[in-house]
């Protein structure tokens, strides 16, 4: 019997966003959303928290080799949306309104799809995903619910 | 059913090496944390215990009672000491944060009266630490 154990790391990321939903009128965006409507955008130091679950490797003593985890968190987050705006420069340009509900919706599904390669086990999985927007609001979407980033 | 965590800190040296692999293969496979000198963190541990709350006192535990057992079970043996080479679970086990959630979890189980040992956490960096909730597969 091996243990399985549930492995954490914590990223940080600075990005803009400013919530606008183009099919509500300006007025009921400013209704809405309140400063986060703010034309020109604002931005926050975001926490990403990623928690995968697997059997301890009985030799390396690891869930996941961690400079494999940070080289996809490089990747698929930090070089995707650190020191970006999340309206213009990444996924959601268009017509997605990047609130971190959405941010946490996108992140969680990449990594719950790219989780799985990092170990030949095939047993290694993403078990949630956490952001923290700011101390104050944070996000968790557990793995097992499967779901879309809200369209506006 | 009501949870209940306590914290405990505890500062130990450390390294990962495998002593059947090359200093080259250990490096190859653990990077610094082979140095085979050491190195160490301060350590944050935090032990969730479920159960129900007592109609006369209002506890699930007593708290105070279990800060003693994790002093004497966990940071009396772990507390300024070598993993590697002064606990005895990590004379043949690498001492990763992960393993060190497993053993604090076979220290502490059935342990804790009235209540059931629920979740072990340690963290060895504000941005990195291991859960354990008793699960074998």
């Amino acid at each position: 019997m091996v243990p399985i154990a549930y492995f954490s790391r914590r990223y940080r990321l600075s990005a803009m966003h400013r919530l606008h939903a183009p099919s509500l009128t300006d007025a009921q965006n400013r209704a809405t959303y309140g400063k986060c409507n703010n034309p020109f955008g604002h931005g926050h130091n975001y926490f990403i928290e990623i928690t995968v679950a697997g059997p301890i490797d009985p030799v390396t003593g690891f869930v996941v080799d961690m400079p494999k985890l940070d080289a996809l968190a490089k990747r698929e987050l930090l070089d995707r949306f650190d020191q970006a705006s999340l309206n213009d420069d990444t996924v959601f340009a268009g017509d997605f309104v990047p609130s971190t509900e959405n941010l946490t919706i996108e992140v969680e599904r990449i990594f719950r799809r790219e989780v799985p390669k990092l170990d030949a086990t095939g047993k290694l999985r993403l078990h949630i995903l956490r952001i923290e927007e700011t101390a104050n609001n944070s996000f968790d979407l557990p793995s097992e619910i499967r779901t879309q980033p809200v369209l506006s | 059913m009501i949870f209940l965590t306590r914290k405990a800190e505890f500062s130990s040296a450390h390294f990962y090496r495998n002593p059947a692999w090359s200093e080259e293969k250990n490096r190859e496979v653990f990077g610094k944390c082979a140095n085979a000198n050491g190195h160490g963190h301060n350590y944050t541990l935090e032990v969730t215990v479920g159960g129900e709350v007592d109609p006369i006192t209002g506890f699930v535990v007593d708290l105070k009672l279990l800060k003693d057992i994790l002093e004497e079970q966990v940071v009396s043996v772990y507390d300024h000491r070598h993993l590697n080479h002064e606990v005895p679970e990590f004379a043949s086990v690498v001492p990763t944060t992960e393993n060190i959630a497993v053993a604090i979890w076979r220290r502490l189980d059935g342990k804790i009266p009235n209540a059931k040992l629920h979740r072990v956490r340690v963290y060895e960096m504000d941005d990195l630490f291991a859960d354990y909730y008793g699960e074998e597969a």
